[in-house]
């Protein structure tokens, strides 16, 4: 079975410095994979290569088995079939919940204002945030502003879903809420690959964790393995000071 | 309780004081300044050949027929004015190899409106232009004028709206682009619209000074208000008529800049407000 992603030999450098190198993954349909390590490891940037808001040096990324990295490839119609939510959640400040949420379904996908005004009150229905449907982003919580975000890309219908530690910006409090929204995506059998400094999250959630060190996957395998017998000294010292934190 | 309430009470008398002192300086001043100006000897030359009442009354009914048609002309350079740079500040802001020939396109007309002169601009094209006389251009001097001053402050306020869209935080463009929208439609939709909310303060002092310079056009002889004073000056040697036009010129762009001040301060305080928020 082809996988849903597959990144080979990505290569992605900035100026001059590297911050992706060589890396490989491959994250079958209905999977969900958590990358791991400190911040600057390269894990946000390997997900924007995959949503195509970074091009990359070198190496190639298949989405379904069709290469999205070629010179040809309408990064829109690659974009439609997937969703990304960011740290900062990115709502648009200009827009009411529905507007930001129905903007892509009317625009890109050619929904009907109606359709599409429908879909978004079913899935605010079910993330419960119906009652903030005509509220403005600067009104709600950042756990709210998170969950919209999240409503915002499920709105498009995407088959794959990239969170890039959507958790980081949040007061303690309210993470809970936001890691709920995507363990029920997970029971949905939605395919996702979720960059995350959440540990514990990780263990649950993920059928497999890559730990990112220096823009290298060090290590990969099933959370219990990563996270009990981790096997690269730079893994056991990374989670040994995860633990110290009390984060795990 | 009561410490406060003695307090605001207080405060109250204290800024009733206040705003007391202000007027009776402020009239002080004004005062001794009209003094000053009535009272020297070159007062009377000078109320006659710039503040005299009859060719006020004589002056004022072309030179307000003038300036409502240097109004209109205002009006209509500004809507254009302003569709126009949009257009080009979006051109400028799209990315990618594929739009250098545009971008390089509008960076060099902009480059070279901004280099010249408006006055040039508007003899170059009000006089020459029509000159040529091509069959089909327009030979209306007031066409020219208008045209001339579209041009020349569409490149002006298309940087306003050029530095408007990059004051928008990256990451608006990557969500927008992240749920499949094109540049343009990201511009469109996304954008653009945060952008002229936070450039509105600098997009109205364009007004100020686009309502002003909307007399430069006298020179192609379209009979605006300066041109109407100009002629009864040419007629009579008395300026009272260019006191007319100043007056009209300040009864629109005072309020206007006023406006704009109170417009400003607004939103930055509403600004700070959401910030502490």
């Amino acid at each position: 079975m082809t996988a849903k992603v597959e990144v080979r030999n990505v290569v992605k450098s900035f100026e001059d410095k590297i911050v992706l190198q060589d890396v490989d993954l491959a994250v079958a349909c209905h999977e969900v994979v958590c990358l791991i390590g400190s911040s600057g490891s390269g894990k946000s940037t390997l997900l924007k290569c995959i949503n195509l808001l970074i091009s990359i040096d070198a190496g190639q990324i298949f989405l379904d088995g069709e290469e999205i990295t070629g010179p040809s490839v309408n990064a829109n119609s690659v974009r439609k079939k997937m969703g990304i939510v960011f740290q900062a959640f990115n709502l648009f400040p200009h827009m009411t919940v529905l507007d930001n949420i129905t903007l892509s379904p009317t625009k890109v996908h050619g929904e009907s204002k109606a359709e599409a005004n429908d879909n978004a009150r079913v899935l605010l229905e079910q993330f419960g945030l119906l009652d903030k449907i005509d509220e403005y982003p600067d009104r709600l919580s950042g756990g709210q502003q998170q969950r919209v975000a999240v409503v915002r890309s499920l709105a498009t219908r995407p088959d794959l879903m990239l969170f890039d530690e959507v958790t980081s910006a949040l007061d303690p409090e309210l993470v809970a809420e936001v890691l709920g929204v995507i363990r029920g995506l997970k029971e949905d059998g939605m395919t996702m690959i979720i960059a995350t400094h959440e540990m514990g999250f990780a263990r649950d959630v993920a059928d497999q964790v890559c730990f990112l060190d220096q823009g290298i996957i060090l290590e990969r395998g099933a959370p219990t393995q990563i996270f009990s017998e981790p096997q690269q000294p730079r893994t056991q010292q990374f989670l040994q000071r995860i633990v110290d934190a009390g984060r795990l | 309780m009561w410490p406060n309430r003695e307090r605001s009470r207080l405060q109250q008398e204290e800024g009733a004081r206040g705003a007391l002192i202000a007027a009776f300086s402020t009239i002080a001043l004004i005062g001794l300044l009209l003094w000053w100006v009535l009272s020297s000897e070159t007062w009377p030359a000078v109320q006659k050949q710039f503040f005299n009442p009859t060719n006020f009354r004589e002056v004022w009914p072309d030179v307000l027929s003038g300036f409502w048609l240097d109004i209109r002309m205002f009006l209509a350079a500004e809507v254009l004015i302003l569709a126009f740079a949009l257009v080009l500040a979006m051109i400028r802001s799209l990315r990618g190899p594929a739009f250098f020939p545009l971008r390089m396109l509008v960076i060099l007309f902009i480059d070279l409106v901004r280099g010249i002169p408006i006055i040039l601009l508007i003899l170059v094209l009000g006089f020459g232009i029509p000159a040529l006389q091509l069959t089909g251009v327009p030979k209306d001097p007031l066409f020219w004028g208008v045209a001339t001053l579209v041009i020349s402050y569409s490149a002006y306020t298309a940087e306003i709206y050029r530095a408007g869209i990059e004051s928008v935080h990256e990451s608006q463009r990557m969500a927008a682009r992240s749920l499949g929208l094109g540049q343009v439609q990201s511009l469109r939709y996304v954008l653009v619209p945060q952008a002229i909310r936070n450039v509105i303060p600098a997009l109205l002092n364009g007004f100020i000074s686009l309502q002003k310079d909307v007399a430069l056009v006298f020179v192609l002889g379209v009979r605006e208000g300066v041109r109407e004073a100009q002629i009864y000056n040419a007629r009579t040697f008395n300026y009272t008529g260019y006191i007319a036009a100043t007056v009209l010129f300040l009864a629109v762009s005072v309020p206007v800049a006023r406006f704009t001040d109170w417009y400003t301060e607004r939103d930055r305080r509403r600004k700070q407000a959401v910030g502490s928020g």
